[in-house]
């Protein structure tokens, strides 16, 4: 009975004129939310927490850098997921959405890259490295583009979304590698300091509170624009057909 | 499930597999070459040949640093607790570079077993925490160990 409520609920999900509603309802909630995070996130980031006793202030680009390294690689999650539902059940609003998630990763990767190139130059002393984690890292941003780049190759949109689908299959292994390159090999890049599970974190706790805010906050602005993204897309992909008429009629 | 779906799922499954399985071959097979830096036990077991170009990573010794007053010329020994390696160099060192700090030496051993350096990183280990912590946790008695570079 619930089972069969929670199937109908989640086919009509997949329907475009709800799923274009409900991210349209969605949207600005997630927004705040990371308006508020990042506020607070920020604020501590740069005011509250005290200075690190060997790099002093310049540690405190890590409330950004990690955050977004994070958010690089959770987003991909998110989309292999999203992917392995529209390669099996061809739901058109999943394989929109999980297109829609290749340009904010890459984004964040981009930053992830910026930020740590940019503590790199004064504490290591180069900008850039050929390490491990470094260059998996790069790979994933390139892996981003070639979905990007996948999917705008096609003049069919399904069949591009479907080959692209494919590729974030394929780009799957890199995340493990990425995750686990300080500890396999010898790297420049400092081992893990956060551990969820294994062991102690060796961050004094007066400076996690700004690194939780600024994770949750990446996250729900990943989700909103994810939100975002699709619904932009679906209204194009679906321009000349009724329900956006209506809608579009409707609004104007 | 309908049968469609049913053989979609075994085709994804073996996409993710079969990529996996290649990949953990691609990375056994390229195990030494993704190391960045080799320890002075490495180079003490001399298994590197010798004039070629190698990163030496390991902890600054303590006492070991000694700067010529007159240039950028420094020397400082290298150890991972087990052996240790002379290094010279001769340019700007980064901000971390202390005794106890990981460093990474890019260069070659040259025959009188002195590891000429042409580049020094500092490496960072994994531990954040304020200056009065640090400083309260020597009071103590527990001065941070400075963590080996892995």
């Amino acid at each position: 009975m619930i089972w069969k409520t929670i199937k109908v609920n989640f086919h009509r999900l997949g329907s475009p004129p709800t799923f274009y509603r409900l991210a349209q309802v969605l949207a600005p909630w997630l927004w705040a939310g990371f308006a508020v995070c990042a506020a607070i996130g920020l604020y501590q980031a740069l005011y509250v927490v005290p200075p690190d006793y060997q790099q002093s202030d310049s540690f405190r680009i890590l409330y950004i850098h990690v955050p977004a390294a994070w958010q690089a690689m959770a987003g991909y999650v998110v989309m292999a997921i999203l992917a392995v539902i529209a390669l099996v059940w061809r739901i058109r609003t999943v394989e929109i959405m999980a297109m829609a998630g290749a340009p904010i990763g890459a984004a964040f990767t981009f930053i992830c890259l910026a930020t740590g190139s940019l503590w790199g130059r004064p504490m290591w002393g180069t900008w850039w490295a050929w390490d491990a984690r470094l260059t998996s890292m790069l790979v994933l941003l390139f892996i981003y583009l070639g979905i990007m780049g996948l999917y705008a190759a096609f003049e069919d949109r399904r069949k591009g979304a479907r080959v692209a689908c494919i590729l974030i299959l394929v780009g799957i292994v890199n995340i493990p590698i990425i995750h686990f390159s300080v500890e396999w090999w010898t790297t420049l890049h400092q081992g893990a300091t956060i551990r969820l599970f294994s062991g102690e974190s060796t961050m004094h706790e007066s400076m996690m509170p700004p690194l939780i805010w600024m994770t949750i906050a990446v996250k729900l602005m990943f989700g909103a624009a994810l939100l975002d993204r699709s619904r932009n897309d679906l209204l194009d992909q679906d321009r000349r057909k009724g329900w956006v008429q209506a809608r579009l009629g409707e609004s104007a | 499930m309908t049968p469609t779906r049913k053989k979609r799922l075994t085709l994804v499954g073996l996409i993710v597999l079969g990529v996996s399985a290649a990949t953990v071959v691609a990375i056994t097979a390229l195990q030494d070459n993704m190391l960045f830096f080799v320890t002075p036990s490495d180079v003490h077991a001399q298994t590197l040949p010798p004039d070629r170009q190698i990163r030496l990573g390991g902890l600054v010794a303590d006492g070991t640093v000694s700067r010529d007053p007159d240039s950028l010329a420094v020397t400082f020994g290298v150890t991972d607790g087990a052996h240790d390696v002379k290094v010279s160099f001769n340019g700007i060192l980064p901000d971390l570079f202390r005794e106890g700090q990981g460093v990474i030496a890019h260069g070659f051993m040259d025959e009188s077993g002195v590891f000429r350096a042409h580049e020094v990183l500092a490496r960072h280990d994994e531990t954040y925490m304020p200056p009065e912590v640090m400083r309260a946790l020597e009071e103590a008695g527990h001065p941070m160990e400075a963590s080996m570079p892995r």
